[in-house]
């Protein structure tokens, strides 16, 4: 992981002028940073899955290239946003796990209690990554459960999550709330690797029907 | 919120550098009619003038001459200090004998967001220390950010024998110790506002406070409690909710489970005003939906709700009965869904302020505009307070808002993505706009359609907007937005800056171009000498002046020191070995009495 994402006091140690020295820019030294905007609007960027600026890279090259983004380093500044601590506290509690999805440069981040259980979970992940379309299969004995497609690809995932203890299980194996409680992270793992995965309980007709 | 400001000064719209003169420290003119009917006149004067309340009309009236302005003084009984250092304690008491009711406010907005070093200063000690001796009739103090000791309260409480009000916003330095010493000792106590201050006690010494309110009927209207952070005695909390008839606002912490949170209410169906504290059961046994059920539908005057700090969902559907007559609901604690808002939101046909956080989405919000006609304040907070984080609600949301609440007055939103055609659309759809904030929380980011800057929007809503007195920009801005404010934002008294413009430029835009400018603060931006030398003909008539981690030096603070014999100019560093030409942190104010004499070590006062 990035240790840029430690929360760092320094960043309001550097003056204006080395915060903008230090920002990435497509033009030679020197150049203004509204020219430089106007250089990185003329590339065009192509559109990734998602249309919306809000790219969560966790891999810095790709944070640079968005436009007029901040310093390479993903370094958390003080005070921004601004939020009283108060507040950030109070919600402090809420867990957050990040999202990968095998083969795509980017994570997502999803509150796992906006959700009120798999269906809608997988839901929410399946408009994350727009290209998916949730499928049920039916009739498969070893990897009976939830599964989603890429259309584009016809690449199947399989959702998967690494708990407390480090272990990665299928999603869906658990009670919901239990899984809240023990999710420190998501995966959309691609069927042929998952099939070390195992199901926590042996699989039963109807048990899964969501 | 009200949007205040001081005029210890009157409103200096001319380009004039030179100061207003200073009423209060002018020495008197020479009096020319004989004393007794001087004594005549002002008698009189003060019998109409305690009918003034307004204190811009006081200090307008304190103008006229010597006489109207010892009328004045005699009868002002509400001080208003927007801040703190602004005066001495020693030269208020001394102009004002009467005063029952003090507002003071302390240290500098940006100390919410961790700008400001722990013990810059704004301590309430020599004030209180001063009023304890002088106005044994003060009935009420209100306090925003300001560090008052559990010793201070002590001293108050033990001081002042008609103490009825007692406001504290976002303080710090208090315990439990001193809310008990309030309790205790002001046995007329109408209420006690705690409204998100630090009350953290160490475990071992925590008071029973709550214990020590006086038994019997008490006159208590008012109790707010949902910051602090240690549970309090629940049966004396009951108690005292019971003996107390005219309890009207109630708003206890998270420590109050759903169970204690029906039994409360059904001691109080009177309360108007209700903070639910955490609505969670924690390791209580039994199932309360119908407890809360019965408990929300007797309650016919509820007006105004909050907590829910950290609701178990299936209790919400409980407070359906009363969301028709609610004018104020706080869900700002609750991570609810769109599916969860929409039979809540559907009812709230009546609401004027809500707080939401962004989990509920564009969806959410289209709710509320579909039915909160009458919504004047809308706040959106953000779930997750990072810059990457996941975007909930975006341009789509803010432009549903505008269509449907056409009487918005001020606006609070964050998101991680916006384009000038929405902000566009809500200046032309909510012409009675006051306040608009708009937090896009990744730094520097363009409108996310166009990738061009934000400035197109913001310049709509100084210019569509003509209410509009306060004004927080964000994303990717050039000093073409500081231009639109110049040229239109002539209303405007607070601004907030973070991470835009590109050059001096913008900055004097605002100083030469918004002459009711009183609260400015600034961080993050390349503003250097030239734009801050350029407001010097302005700064008297400021409040304040913050600018953190932008392009200043030692020598712009300097002159302005210099020019400026009665602006305190405050250099604050960070690190004691910070490189002394380059200006940190640059906080600035206007005061009668000169640089304070409680500066910590790593402030540097020119």
């Amino acid at each position: 992981m990035s240790t840029a994402m430690a929360k760092s006091s320094t960043e309001s140690d550097f003056s204006g002028l080395d915060y903008e020295d230090t920002e990435l820019k497509l033009g030679l030294p020197g150049i203004s940073r509204a020219a430089a905007t106007e250089l990185e609007r003329k590339r065009g960027f192509s559109k990734t899955i998602d249309r919306s600026d809000n790219l969560t890279a966790e891999s810095t090259d790709e944070r640079a290239s968005a436009v007029g983004k901040p310093p390479a380093t993903k370094a958390q500044v003080v005070g921004w946003p601004p939020v009283r601590s108060f507040r950030k506290n109070a919600l402090k509690s809420c867990t957050y796990v990040k999202v990968a999805v095998d083969g795509a440069p980017y994570l997502r981040k999803v509150h796992l209690e906006m959700y009120g259980g798999y269906q809608e979970l997988l839901s929410a992940l399946e408009e994350m990554f727009s290209c998916f379309a949730v499928r049920k299969l039916q009739g498969s004995t070893t990897n009976k459960g939830r599964r989603l497609v890429d259309q584009v690809n016809g690449v199947e995932y399989v959702p998967t999550y690494e708990d407390k203890d480090g272990d990665w299980m299928l999603v869906g194996d658990v009670p919901w709330k239990m899984f809240v409680a023990s999710c420190e992270r998501l995966r959309l793992m691609r069927s042929s690797e998952a099939i070390n995965i195992t199901p926590r309980a042996p699989p039963q007709v109807g048990s899964r029907a969501s | 919120m009200i949007e205040d400001d001081d005029q210890w000064w009157s409103p200096d719209n001319s380009t004039n550098p030179q100061p207003k003169p200073d009423a209060a420290a002018a020495d008197p003119p020479p009096q020319t009619s004989s004393p007794s009917f001087d004594l005549v006149l002002e008698n009189v004067l003060e019998n109409v003038l305690c009918f003034l309340t307004s204190r811009h009309d006081r200090s307008a009236a304190s103008l006229v001459c010597r006489s109207w302005f010892r009328a004045e003084a005699q009868t002002r009984v509400e001080l208003f200090i927007g801040n703190c250092y602004a005066v001495s304690p020693a030269r208020v008491i001394d102009r004002f004998p009467r005063i029952r009711a003090v507002v003071l406010k302390g240290k500098p907005r940006f100390a919410d967001f961790n700008l400001v070093p722990i013990g810059w200063g704004a301590g309430f000690s020599p004030w209180v220390a001063a009023m304890a001796a002088t106005y044994p009739w003060l009935e009420k103090i209100c306090l925003k950010r300001m560090t008052v000791a559990d010793a201070d309260l002590f001293l108050l409480a033990s001081s002042l024998p008609c103490f009825r009000d007692l406001c504290l916003i976002c303080c710090d330095g208090l315990t439990t110790a001193g809310l008990a010493a309030v309790a205790e000792n002001c046995r007329y106590i109408r209420s006690l506002d705690l409204i998100e201050n630090d009350v953290e006690d160490d475990e071992s010494e925590v008071v029973d406070w709550i214990s020590r309110f006086p038994p019997g009927t008490t006159c208590l209207e008012s109790l707010v409690f949902d910051c602090v952070g240690c549970a309090v005695n629940f049966e004396a909390l009951e108690a005292l909710v019971g003996r107390s008839p005219s309890l009207w606002r109630l708003r206890v912490n998270d420590h109050i489970s759903v169970g204690r949170l029906c039994r409360l209410m059904s001691r109080a169906p009177q309360l108007t005003h209700l903070g639910t504290g955490s609505f969670s059961s924690f390791e209580e046994e039994g199932d309360f939906q119908n407890s809360l059920d019965s408990a929300f539908n007797t309650f016919k005057s509820l007006v105004c709700l909050s907590g829910f700090r950290d609701p178990v969902l299936e209790y919400l559907p409980a407070i359906y009965p009363v969301c028709a007559n609610l004018t104020s609901l706080n869900f700002s604690y609750a991570i609810i869904t769109p599916e969860q808002l929409s039979p809540i939101i559907s009812s709230c046909h009546n609401l004027q302020t809500f707080w939401v956080l962004d989990a509920v989405g564009d969806e959410g919000l289209e709710m509320v505009a579909a039915t909160c006609k009458k919504l004047r304040e809308l706040r959106v907070f953000p779930l997750d307070a990072t810059e990457d984080s996941e975007g909930y609600v975006s341009d789509i949301g803010l432009v549903a808002i505008s269509e449907g609440c056409r009487k918005l007055q001020s606006i609070l939103y964050f998101c991680q993505s916006m384009t000038n055609s929405a902000v566009v659309t809500m200046s032309k759809n909510c012409q009675d706009l006051v306040i608009f904030r708009l937090c896009i929380m990744g730094r520097h980011r363009p409108d996310h359609v166009t990738r061009e800057p934000m400035d197109e929007g913001f310049g709509a809503i100084v210019k569509n907007c003509r209410k509009l007195t306060r004004l927080a920009v964000s994303g990717l801005l050039t000093d073409k937005a500081f231009s639109y404010i110049g040229k239109y934002g002539k209303s405007v008294r607070t601004l907030s800056v973070g991470f835009a413009g590109n050059s001096d430029l913008g900055l004097r835009y605002v100083l030469e171009g918004c002459p009711n400018l009183q609260k400015l603060e600034i961080r993050d931006c390349p503003f250097g000498d030239a734009g801050l030398v350029s407001g010097i003909h302005h700064y008297y008539n400021m409040r304040f002046f913050w600018m953190s981690s932008c392009k200043i030096t030692l020598k712009g603070c300097n002159e302005v020191a210099r020019r400026l014999p009665r602006m305190v100019v405050e250099v604050i560093r960070d690190q004691p070995e910070d490189n002394c030409d380059s200006v940190e942190k640059f906080y600035m104010y206007r005061s009668l009495d000169g640089p304070r004499n409680d500066a910590p070590s790593f402030v540097n006062i020119l």
